[in-house]
């Protein structure tokens, strides 16, 4: 087990330095000067210079790359013009806000998603299988950000239940905290509970045709037992494996649903930043969420090693 | 996500010809299938005719007529801006399902010569995926964004953008069919006669690594529809008058409590795209290559 750990850990390092390597260059895809763009159309030539030095984009690329990469390696992301301040700050102040969202979702995310697919293959083929295979597959059709919009008419304007954008903190009362996440969480969870919901189906439909499965039933064990014990304990072998992609689904849909819900997140912040071309921030964003998405596939990894003892040896 | 191997494709075999027509025939017995491309065919339909279609000009701004619901002049109603919602929203198909359709096209074609090459020649492999290893990590709508800022907002950067973010899972899918394609006997006695790596990589490799390649192209058709409204909705899709329906969306935002029509028509356009699409793509995955799983995306 130790030897797999490291193994994944080495292999994880090479994408981490390209994933690092791509978020630095985005700066130099931008067609033309970037310190013109940053400075803005109404910039003096002297605005322009000033924000070049401030950059650093005077000094030659693997200057600005070792100073990145240097400042990388103290926490230090590099400063952002437009905020005033350093992005490894506004991004810290932003991440707890996404984070719980993320979080949020996620639990609605497998509270109903799990189930639901549980739920559709115990009883294969039915009017139940059916309604919620058909749910899922309209859920994960539908633009998150469109059903934000259409959850705010119908519980924020219609019903009048639920704020329709904004964020509470916790300290102002739970309640009000939940209400400002619940609508936020639905929509941005949708898409995953319908992913979640199809491949629980799947899998579970698998392991209940197993060998181990008819031993069980044929030994006269309850069948709640058979499948709670037996059949959704392999099953979530291949359930977990998802989980990666499940969490960069939600780091994506976080840039349009806090935009959507006006939240003051990561994503929100990217959103803007893309908006006013604040290059040091997106470049910071860029890499802190796929950094986050390497370390969340390595966990995954470890834990399907963990769950399933035959992958160690492969 | 973990071993791309271990989700390889089952080989084709036999007669091509003969397959070939039972595949199509039971695909068209595949009820989800025929609604999938029912629904997909309208949209493209709709995109091609947009001008007979179209009752109004889709960007004149006629201050006169802001804010009209839904009536028989105007199906969908108006926007801030007196313009006809359906009419924008027709052509909003164009523009989207010529995105979506180019981005295939694109990924198509660099993600299966990455695949066929990292699969075939084997010391390039581990060089090609570490780099579809990076771009797979960053989250896909967050890269796009940051590469379109990048590039400037058109619909051209759009699909460079979202070709770049979809090349690595094509890449991915391919290579691993690959990596079962290449062991077989005919591959094998193709390079016993002296066949070139090239010529055994396109005509006896790529054609039978077809079924999940197709599969796979189907979602991220959906998918390049749903981001191109998502990149649209956030200011970095083509500059405005532009009717796209992620901009649509947009503009209607604001005005979700007066004039909730602007929002939700388009929506509904993306939402039957995208529901066609991956209905189209559920039916080929269960014709086509049915030990595939929906956890493949």
């Amino acid at each position: 087990m130790g030897r797999y750990i490291v193994q994944r850990v080495l292999a994880a390092f090479p994408v981490l330095l390209i994933v690092t390597l791509i978020s630095f260059c985005i700066m130099q895809l931008v067609p033309g000067d970037p310190a013109v763009v940053m400075a803005g159309p109404q910039a003096t030539a002297k605005e322009v210079e000033q924000v070049r030095v401030q950059l650093g984009l005077d000094k030659p690329f693997l200057t600005q790359l070792g100073t990145w990469l240097y400042g990388l390696l103290q926490g230090d992301l590099g400063r952002s013009i437009l905020l005033g301040r350093g992005v490894s700050q506004a991004i810290g102040e932003r991440l707890p806000i996404t984070l719980t969202l993320a979080l949020l979702s996620f639990l609605l995310t497998v509270a109903i998603g799990i189930p639901a697919g549980v739920i559709a293959a115990l009883r294969q083929n039915t009017w139940i299988d059916q309604t919620v295979m058909t749910v899922a597959l309209i859920g994960v059709s539908l633009p998150n950000f469109w059903l934000g919009l259409m959850l705010i008419i119908f519980f924020s304007v219609v019903l009048d239940l639920l704020p329709a954008g904004g964020y509470v903190t916790l300290s102002q009362g739970f309640w009000p905290w939940f209400k400002s996440l619940l609508l936020p969480s639905l929509s941005l969870g949708l898409l995953q509970m319908g992913l979640l919901a199809r491949i629980t189906r799947s899998t579970m439909l698998e392991v209940l045709r197993q060998d181990y499965i008819r031993t069980a039933r044929a030994k006269g064990l309850p069948a709640f037992k058979v499948v709670a014990k037996h059949a959704f304990k392999n099953a979530l072998i291949p359930i977990v494996t998802i989980i990666g992609i499940i969490f960069s689904l939600l780091l994506t849909g976080s840039v349009v649903i806090e935009t959507v819900y006006s939240l003051p997140g990561l994503g929100r912040l990217l959103a803007t930043s893309i908006f006013s071309r604040d290059y040091p921030v997106i470049q910071g964003g860029l890499l802190l969420t796929a950094a986050m998405f390497v370390g969340i596939n390595l966990l995954v990894d470890v834990l399907y090693a963990f769950l399933d003892p035959r992958v160690r040896y492969d | 996500m973990t071993d791309s191997t271990a989700a390889a494709a089952p080989v084709a075999a036999a007669n091509p010809l003969r397959r070939r027509q039972s595949t199509f025939g039971r695909l068209m017995r595949h009820r989800l299938f025929v609604s999938g491309l029912v629904l997909l065919g309208l949209m493209v339909l709709m995109a091609i005719f947009a001008d007979l279609l179209a009752t109004h000009n889709p960007v004149q701004v006629r201050a006169r007529f802001r804010f009209r619901p839904p009536s028989f002049d105007n199906f969908f109603g108006t926007d801030n801006f007196g313009r006809d919602i359906y009419t924008r929203v027709v052509y909003g198909a164009r523009l989207s399902i010529s995105i979506g359709f180019a981005v295939v096209l694109l990924t198509a074609i660099a993600g299966t010569a990455i695949g066929l090459i990292s699969g075939y020649v084997r010391r390039l492999d581990n060089f090609l995926m570490r780099i579809m290893d990076a771009l797979m990590a960053f989250p896909t709508i967050i890269l796009a964004l940051a590469l379109s800022a990048a590039l400037g907002p058109s619909a051209f950067n759009i699909v460079v953008a979202l070709s770049v973010v979809y090349t690595p899972r094509v890449a991915r899918v391919v290579r691993a069919s690959v990596l079962v394609v290449r062991e077989a006997d005919y591959v094998h006695a193709a390079q016993a006669v002296g066949a070139s790596n090239l010529r055994i990589m396109i005509e006896h490799i790529l054609p039978n690594s077809m079924a999940p390649l197709v599969v796979q192209l189907s979602f991220v058709f959906a998918y390049a529809v749903i981001a191109e409204a998502v990149l649209s909705f956030l200011g970095v899709g083509p500059p405005p008058p532009t009717p796209s329906w992620g901009s649509i969306i947009a503009e209607g935002k604001d005005y979700i409590r007066e004039a909730a029509w602007i929002t939700l028509f388009p929506g509904i356009a993306i939402a039957m795209t995208v529901l066609g699409l991956n209905l189209l793509g559920d039916g080929l995955r269960d014709v086509l290559d049915p030990r595939m799983n929906v956890d493949n995306r």
